[in-house]
């Protein structure tokens, strides 16, 4: 056998990194929200796991309430205004998305899909996504994997394996003997999409360096 | 009739300089405005509570007497007291103290708050918002009547041998509120113990505050209190007004295309004509306020949002005063032409403040 020499693997750490950029979009139609609240929460969550790693974070909410109005016109004539033309811009070139909807007729919020639609069908391709959705009753909490999951999915993008419902009743609650309680389900969500964020950006580095 | 302002106490942004007010300004300016509304003869103060930001009134027995130790004659009051989520001995005895600290100038409207985290906070349900407000408040109504209380029910731990400290001024309860938007129980409930139903309609078209209405006077007869007519009705309305009407559409239109209740969806125009915020003169005021009677019928309480969207306080107290000095007092005679013998004229005063009251009011209306 010979031994072959690799050179050696130029640590990531060493190199100066730019902070990672999250794009939080939150679907909750008043002020205060509580899916405001939980989309919040999630990037906090996501920041202290990627400070963990040493990495710095910046996190932008787009808040989809303001943009309901321009999200009609650019359905109706075709383009965006310039308002959701930056919103969309932030989401598709963000290094992760947290999307948190309120669950409205058994499903995401139609403002939500709306926004979602006027993604261009790749945009979201291999990005890392954590889904969260807000609801009266931990009835509803399966819209996360029977409709945000597979549009996510749909959309090529990385959905990580923890999603976060939060009824109105986990504000005050403490799970019990089957659930974690919602802290508890903020930071196992926070701690994978941290990982999938992290390892999405150095694969589409050594892709850029490749290419 | 009685003419007054509500606050919600939100902490908003004034989108014309981009600046927020600290809570503490905001607290600061919610007693200037109550001030002004008694210096400019308006009879109510009311309001909110909330326990979440943007808001400020956690705490509205703190506010309302503070506000009571600087003014004579406003009545003082809420929109809402939470009784869902307030423990209602609690309610009982703050309000009660109130009522002597403000020598009967108090009267509270009962809501259930409508922010979901709340309920939890608190250790509540809000899937059993209604069933919470019916339960809290049968206990409340006892406690202001009976001097020791023994009761159990779902919600509190029971109580035996209890009562209720201070007692209700002269032995005379606060006069009750209920407030609801939607739902058909509160009408019902108020109608039930003879209290006032106040339709906050200031975000619904008028169509559906005349059905609320309608259904609260229906039961309010049917159980015993007196005619339809003579129930205790109170509205909300938001107004912002300037001599000429255009003005007022320029000066306000950034405030509502950026506020977090009204901004971001219907233009100003499709707004005020759907709901009742008018933005126009004085006059235009005067002509939307009168209509509401056309919609409800005699009704004994007007309250108006004036410190909204994130105005600045120099602009709500010029607000309040063309709203004391060119709008409520042709408002009052209006109403007061129009209003049949037998319909009553105010919600119930406490007898401490009708003593008070007594000789101003005649000379409103003999004017």
């Amino acid at each position: 056998m010979t031994t072959v020499v690799q050179a050696p693997v130029p640590e990531v750490a060493a190199a100066p990194q730019p902070p990672i950029r999250l794009v939080a979009v939150s679907a909750g139609l008043r002020a205060p929200s509580s899916t405001r609240l939980l989309a919040d929460r999630l990037a906090e969550a996501a920041q202290s796991a990627l400070a963990g790693q040493g990495r710095d974070v910046d996190v932008q909410v787009v808040e989809l309430r303001e943009l309901a109005v321009p999200i009609a016109h650019h359905l109706v004539a075709g383009f965006p205004p310039p308002v959701l033309d930056e919103a969309l811009e932030a989401v598709t070139s963000a290094d992760g998305v947290i999307a948190v909807t309120p669950v409205f007729a058994a499903s995401y919020s139609g403002l939500f899909k709306s926004f979602f639609d006027l993604i261009e069908p790749d945009a979201l391709t291999g990005k890392p996504v954590l889904i969260g959705a807000t609801g009266g009753t931990a009835r509803h909490s399966l819209v996360l994997e029977h409709a945000l999951r597979p549009l996510f999915t749909y959309l090529r993008a990385v959905v990580a394996p923890t999603a976060v419902f939060a009824a109105s009743e986990d504000w005050g609650g403490s799970g019990d003997a089957l659930t974690d309680t919602l802290p508890g389900r903020i930071e196992r969500a926070g701690e994978q999409f941290a990982w999938l964020v992290v390892h999405a950006v150095r694969g589409v580095r050594d892709h850029a360096v490749q290419g | 009739m009685q003419f007054g302002i509500f606050t919600v106490g939100d902490v908003t942004t004034d989108p014309t300089t981009g600046r927020t007010p600290s809570e503490h300004e905001r607290i600061k300016a919610t007693v200037a405005i109550a001030q002004k509304a008694e210096e400019v003869g308006l009879d109510v103060f009311a309001t909110g509570e909330h326990h979440n930001p943007p808001f400020v009134p956690s705490s509205p027995t703190t506010l309302l007497g503070h506000i009571a130790a600087r003014t004579e004659n406003l009545i003082l009051s809420t929109s809402t007291t939470l009784i869902t989520t307030n423990d209602p001995v609690k309610i009982a005895e703050d309000y009660a103290y109130l009522q002597h600290l403000a020598d009967g100038r108090v009267d509270l409207m009962m809501g259930r708050g409508n922010t979901g985290p709340v309920y939890p906070w608190f250790g509540k349900d809000i899937r059993q918002g209604i069933e919470l407000a019916v339960e809290n408040y049968a206990l409340l109504y006892k406690l202001w009547r009976e001097d020791v209380v023994n009761w159990a029910g779902k919600h509190r731990t029971p109580l035996q041998s209890f009562t209720s400290t201070p007692r209700p001024l002269d032995g005379v309860p606060p006069f009750v509120w209920h407030g609801s938007i939607r739902s058909p129980e509160i009408a019902e409930q108020a109608a039930y113990y003879g209290d006032g139903f106040f339709h906050n309609n200031i975000f619904w078209p008028m169509s559906h505050t005349k059905k609320m209405v309608e259904l609260y006077r229906t039961k309010y007869a049917q159980h015993g209190h007196g005619t339809p007519e003579q129930a205790i009705v109170g509205l909300g309305g938001q107004v912002f007004m300037r001599k000429n009407s255009q003005d007022a559409v320029r000066e306000f239109r950034p405030y509502f295309d950026n506020a977090p209740v009204y901004g971001h969806g219907p233009s100003l125009e499709d707004f005020t004509t759907q709901t009742p915020l008018t933005v126009g003169s004085p006059q235009q005021v005067i002509e939307r306020t009168l209509g509401f009677r056309d919609a409800v019928g005699d009704y004994q309480r007007q309250l108006f949002l004036m410190d909204h969207a994130g105005l600045p306080l120099k602009t709500v107290l010029e607000q309040l005063d063309i709203l004391g000095e060119e709008v409520v007092p042709v408002l009052r005679k209006e109403f007061a032409r129009l209003r049949p013998a037998g319909v009553p004229e105010t919600a119930p005063l406490h007898p401490a403040f009708a003593g008070v009251r007594a000789e101003p009011v005649k000379e409103e209306v003999a004017s």
